[in-house]
């Protein structure tokens, strides 16, 4: 026996880790608990092949200033290998504001893109086919009216709907939990996000409709185990909202699609992915009866956990991020974001954003990780953590069933309980130094930063705010008021929102005008907040 | 801020001056006494009205949709929330205003208990008065969800609402907990949710099978907060409890003893303190108690004792 | 009577992080302060009044959402229009090392960036809380 050099050992999630693990931890029914890749229940992966059939794709997260400015970016990613598109809106846009609105002031094209009209889609995507691009938008309380862009600007290149590929994230839940980007109250979105389901089944098929996230779950403090089980609880929720408004469920639960946080402790997460996708395959087929095998599987897109980056020697953030990014890979992964450095200080600049690429393409290329599927399969230590955290999550399943369900949790204000102790006790934890923090509380530096941060350019606010009064100049005012009126009157009844959005955007409404009609029919959410 | 100052621009409803004031008698800093005498006279106008419940009701979004109710009235409505005190920090985090909409018409200031029982704070009724004499009315105190014990705000408001939710479960538990002897008016917030009918129908079961039937039978208001539902109907049911108050002369009953219990209150407060002050000894006469060397009666009788002997 | 701190965490403008809002809150209330959330979404107007009505020695700002260099100057000068120019500002948050700078010069006490220690946070608080406050009575 040896002396250890702390008194205990724990995940960042505060989980003890035991000093061995070995067969008494192994996987007895390898079948019924793991079996192959691409086979129910999916824990070692969704494809046969994994990324020796196709590397995941490379999707950096990128959005700033005008459209223009963020079209230029977009182009200069795809040229340096990026595979897909990842859209950050500006927080108007994301609130349902136009880049004029009085609350917009001082936050246009700041933490992502503007877009308040059609118009600025346009420019948006100009020079780059939708018809071969696959783009994510992370997109939320408005994510109906963007997509309604998306299909229009896709339609003037001459690309129909049905070959459209992307996801919009559309994950209003955690809204509530965590991110608290929600306009409107719970029911009126979730009839917003059934209606995009039943539009895309029919209309755009290989769209991914919603991105269930439990991504800002765990930035907003979670452990990796809720984060986990809120996700899943998340997903749950939304099957059974789809049922209730009358689809079957393998119309649309091929399309959903998830996205994880990829955190600093490897295994940990490693384990998460693959409790994951075990427990979504048994619950889309023994619980909510779905029959089509592509309803059973767990897809998700990660990005590596920006709460984990630190603004002390940020180039250390490079070195977290490949850690991060290597757990999202071994895995399984099937799209993934890495942070750039300088995420603690600013947006990134074009420098650490191309970094931040690399590191995909290095772990793509030369560490070997993606040769095989599920390579960490059968290791005692990743297999017992597997198991551990789907018994967590469906401790937690079971506490939320007893609160009524999601949304009676939501109003309780469980989620935001949980998530809130386990940030204080992780901040505790850091303070005391049993949580070491390299540069922060251990390794400190004095050295000034000296990596070149992105600034943003004013100008580009002036661009926005001239085109946007250039656009309500010359639009047809008359047909923009017809079409904000249907909508209205679709908001207030039952029939699917998407159509008269389409028209809506069509016309050149914007943004904060369909916005407004949904304020106004749905009401304005405000939260109790817990500490 | 000179007092004087203070005091003129808190009675023609200057903001700032309203909000020091409050600190100061909170606190109980120097001229807070002076400051409460002045404004004494110009007090006596403000409806006081009462808000309580359990926890997660809806109390905070309600008193808003009360606040927005009676400014569109034209009035200048106070709102005084209560939040407890930590017992392990003495500090708190007071949240209420999170849910309330800001108004040039609206007055709205968070209070910590700081270790006072019973859902308010010691300075409560004194900062109601504050904002009566700064031309407020009505003015709204939210207290503490406490739900269940005995709530000091009968002892300070005109009309109390007592608020509950359907699923909050204990509707048949607050009747046992004295919540139904001092409601004056129910509101069932979240009215949009399931089993709201039948916790109405709860409530006026409880109320008609009262041993003891008052002259005032508190009305059950439907309510939803978030959305502004059933706000004006209630705004009416706390108007027709005003003029019962005043048509019975219940109002004038009831403010005898509101005066009488601050009296009393006060007087407890004052003596408290000038026997204390006139006997640093007390830690000595603690120890003696415990060690059963005295019993507390004889205890006391030693600290009037020596204060009388102090004045003499 | 005791004298406890009174201090207003704010999140105003769109923004939506308030993991570090409420940790800090929290620290400051187990410091035995009182501490009055604005919630989310605040105009600056809105968060100037409530630091007006709750009589606050403190106004915490946080931002993550680049906006600072314009909601921070507006608030600051709305609490000196309203007579508050001896509130303690502090801001919190993603704030880039020249920003902080011209947020100090516009009458910022200090920026606290992401990683900083609460109790560093707790003992500037109290020990520069305060100071500005003219009491001749």
């Amino acid at each position: 026996m040896g002396t250890e050099r702390k008194s205990g050992f724990y995940t960042v999630s505060g989980r003890p880790i035991k000093r061995l693990y070995g067969p008494a931890d192994g996987v007895r029914d390898y079948a019924g608990q793991l079996n192959d890749p691409g086979v129910f229940p999916f824990t070692r992966g969704v494809h046969t092949t994994m990324y020796r059939g196709r590397l995941w794709t490379m999707r950096q997260f990128a959005g700033f200033g005008a459209a223009e400015d963020s079209n230029a970016r977009y182009r200069y990613l795809l040229a340096n290998g990026q595979t897909g598109l990842s859209v950050a809106f500006d927080m108007p846009t994301i609130m349902g504001y136009d880049s004029d609105h009085p609350r917009a002031e001082g936050e246009v094209g700041k933490v992502g893109v503007a877009v308040s009209s059609l118009k600025d889609m346009e420019i948006l995507f100009e020079g780059i086919p939708l018809d071969q691009v696959s783009t994510s938008m992370t997109i939320n309380a408005p994510a109906a009216i963007l997509l309604a862009m998306y299909i229009a600007v896709a339609e003037r290149q001459g690309v129909p709907p049905d070959k459209l590929n992307g996801t919009i994230q559309n994950d209003i839940l955690k809204e509530y939990i965590a991110q608290k980007s929600y306009i409107f109250p719970p029911r009126p979105s979730l009839r917003i996000i059934t209606d995009i389901f039943a539009y895309c089944s029919r209309h755009v098929p290989r769209w991914n409709t919603i991105s269930i996230s439990g991504y800002h779950i765990r930035e907003a403090g979670s452990t990796a185990g809720q984060e986990l089980a809120f996700t899943l609880a998340d997903g749950m929720a939304y099957v059974q909202a789809g049922m209730e408004a009358g689809l079957r469920v393998d119309e649309f639960a091929p399309r959903l699609s998830f996205f994880f946080n990829a955190h600093n402790d490897l295994f940990e997460e490693v384990a998460k992915y693959r409790a994951a996708r075990r427990l979504w395959a048994r619950v889309m087929r023994d619980r909510f009866g779905a029959r089509d095998p592509r309803s059973w599987t767990l897809r998700f897109h990660t990005q590596t956990a920006g709460c984990s980056l630190t603004a002390q020697q940020p180039e250390v953030n490079v070195v977290r991020t490949t850690v991060q990014a290597l757990a999202a890979v071994l895995g399984g992964t099937q799209s993934l974001h890495t942070n750039s450095m300088d995420e603690a200080l600013a947006l990134p600049s074009e420098y650490a954003v191309r970094v931040a690429l690399r590191t995909q393409q290095v772990l793509a290329e030369e560490s070997g990780a993606a040769n095989t599927a599920d390579p960490l399969g059968g290791s005692y230590c990743v297999e017992a953590l597997t198991d551990e955290l789907e018994a967590e999550a469906e401790a937690y399943f079971a506490r939320v069933e007893g609160l009524g369900g999601v949304l009676a949790a939501i109003e309780a204000g469980f989620f935001q309980q949980e998530i809130a102790d386990a940030a204080y006790q992780y901040q505790r934890r850091v303070q005391s130094g049993t949580q070491g923090l390299v540069g922060v509380n251990i390794y400190q530096g004095d050295e000034p930063v000296t990596i070149p941060i992105h600034t943003v350019d004013e100008a580009a606010v002036e661009r926005q705010l001239r085109r946007l009064a250039e656009l309500r100049r010359t639009r047809d005012a008359g047909a923009v008021q017809r079409a904000l009126a249907e909508l209205r009157q679709a908001a207030a009844g039952t029939a699917n929102l998407m159509p008269p959005i389409l028209a809506a955007v069509k016309a050149y409404a914007t943004l904060g005008e369909i916005s407004g009609v949904f304020r106004e029919v749905f009401g304005e959410y405000r939260e109790r907040p817990l500490f | 801020m000179q007092l004087t100052a203070l005091i003129a621009g808190l009675l023609c409803g200057d903001k700032l001056s309203l909000a020091r004031a409050i600190t100061m008698v909170e606190n109980r800093e120097t001229g807070a006494v002076t400051l409460l005498k002045s404004v004494y006279p110009h007090t006596g106008r403000a409806r006081v009205i009462g808000v309580t419940g359990a926890p997660g009701v809806g109390k905070s979004t309600l008193v808003d949709g009360l606040a927005q109710a009676y400014t569109g009235t034209g009035a200048s409505t106070g709102i005084v929330a209560v939040d407890p005190t930590s017992p392990f920090s003495g500090g708190a985090i007071l949240g209420d205003r999170v849910r309330m909409r800001q108004d040039p018409s609206v007055f709205i200031r968070s209070l910590a208990t700081r270790g006072q029982l019973g859902g308010l704070s010691r300075a409560t009724a004194d900062v109601v008065k504050l904002m009566d004499g700064s031309g407020r009315d009505p003015v709204i105190v939210e207290t503490v969800g406490a739900g269940q014990s005995e709530v000091d705000v009968v002892k300070l408001a005109h009309t109390v609402v007592v608020v509950v939710a359907p699923g909050q479960g204990d509707e048949v538990q607050a009747a046992k907990a004295g919540i139904m002897e001092i409601a004056d008016v129910f509101a069932v917030n979240k009215a949009d949710r399931e089993g709201a009918d039948r916790t109405a129908r709860e409530l006026e079961l409880m109320l008609d099978t009262a041993p003891v039937k008052p002259a005032w039978r508190p009305p059950v208001v439907m309510t939803v907060a978030r959305d502004g539902t059933g706000l004006q109907e209630l705004r009416a049911a706390l108007d027709r409890h005003r003029e019962f108050l005043t048509s019975s002369g219940e109002l004038q009953r009831r403010a005898r003893q509101l005066v009488r219990a601050e009296l009393l209150s006060a007087l407890t407060q004052e003596l408290s303190a000038r026997v204390l002050a006139a006997s640093p000894a007390l830690d000595e006469l603690v120890g003696k108690v415990l060690a059963r060397q005295l019993d507390p009666h004889t205890a006391v009788e030693c600290l009037l004792a020596r204060a009388d002997q102090g004045k003499s | 009577m005791e004298r406890r701190l009174r201090v207003l965490m704010a999140k105003p403008g769109l923004d939506g992080h308030d993991r570090g809002v409420k940790v800090v809150a929290r620290a400051l209330r187990d410091a035995g302060m009182e501490v009055i959330y604005s919630g989310l979404h605040r105009t600056p107007e809105e968060v100037a009044q409530a630091s007006l009505e709750e009589d606050v020695d403190v106004l915490g700002i946080s931002l993550h959402s680049g906006a600072h260099l314009t909601l921070v100057p507006r608030i600051i000068g709305r609490l000196r229009e309203l007579g508050r120019r001896d509130v303690l500002v502090v801001v919190g948050g993603i704030i880039p090392g020249e920003d902080g700078l011209k947020l100090k010069g516009a009458g910022v006490a200090e920026v606290f960036g992401p990683g900083s220690d609460l109790d560093v946070i707790v003992e500037f608080i109290r020990e520069n809380a305060g100071r500005g406050r003219e009491r001749d009575l």
